[in-house]
């Protein structure tokens, strides 16, 4: 399923699945100024992330401003087997949502 | 009549055995909303206090945080945390940012003691990680130097 925002690497070694993904975007923090008005650019986040490994949850992410812009993140898990599927969703503070997916190789 | 009550609850208990089995309703994977005052926090207890129910942890020598000495960008500090022991959550705070906890990561049983990500850091500041294992706290700490400092402002 191609996502927008979402790039996905999801790979098994011995019995250990190593996920990682990249997102773009602003994790902005509300305490940047615009340099040509001199106002405060308001805080766009993600606030929450959400993992899951054939339907089930495996993570989730509760993230603040202090993420990175274009956020990346690795984690890892047992139970997966080459070609089960890895889902990864993000809701921001604005309610903006994505979702991306991809199997495991 | 009665039959009827009967059968609708023996369906019903049963309709809940099989979410429980199939994982469903398993208490690991329940979402927290959003902790907003944990993240508000201004020190890193209270945002602990806030997230976890306690402020009380435990140095442990079984957590090892992976980041630069000296971050060149402190907009962009690459942190891993990882740990042997059954990890419930892992929580990343930088101690002298103005809001200190970071990120929160809850782990469901068969997820690794392993996150990594990538922070901000306001300046110089100990990245503190704490794990939740067993309802309990242990964490760990490194100093990360700053040159430039990553929270804009």
């Amino acid at each position: 399923m191609a996502s927008k925002s979402i790039r996905i690497r999801a790979n098994i070694k011995g019995d250990v699945t190593e996920v990682k993904a990249l997102m773009s975007h602003p994790m902005e923090t509300g305490l940047r100024k615009d340099k040509k008005t001199g106002e405060k650019i308001p805080a766009h986040f993600i606030k929450e992330v959400n993992a899951e490994h054939k339907g089930t949850s495996v993570m989730v992410a509760q993230w603040g401003v202090a993420v990175s812009k274009n956020p990346y993140l690795s984690f890892k898990f047992k139970g997966g087997a080459a070609g089960d599927t890895i889902k990864i969703s993000w809701v921001d503070n604005k309610g903006e949502s994505d979702t991306g997916e991809t199997t495991i190789k | 009549m009665k039959r009827r009550t009967f059968l609708r609850g023996t369906i019903a208990t049963s309709m809940v055995g099989v979410a429980v089995s199939a994982g469903m309703l398993s208490p690991r994977a329940v979402l927290a909303a959003w902790p907003e005052s944990s993240f508000a926090a201004k020190k890193v207890a209270d945002a602990l206090n806030s997230l976890h129910g306690t402020s009380a942890y435990t140095d442990s020598g079984d957590i090892k945080i992976k980041a630069p000495d000296i971050a060149e960008n402190g907009a962009v500090v690459p942190i891993t945390v990882s740990t042997g022991a059954n990890a419930e959550a892992i929580t990343v705070l930088v101690a002298e940012n103005p809001q200190p906890l970071a990120c929160n990561f809850e782990l469901a049983s068969n997820a690794q003691g392993f996150v990594s990500t990538r922070i901000k850091m306001g300046k110089t500041s100990d990245v503190v990680a704490v794990v939740k294992s067993g309802g309990k706290l242990m964490s760990a700490k490194k100093t990360v130097k700053v040159t430039i400092g990553g929270c804009g402002g």
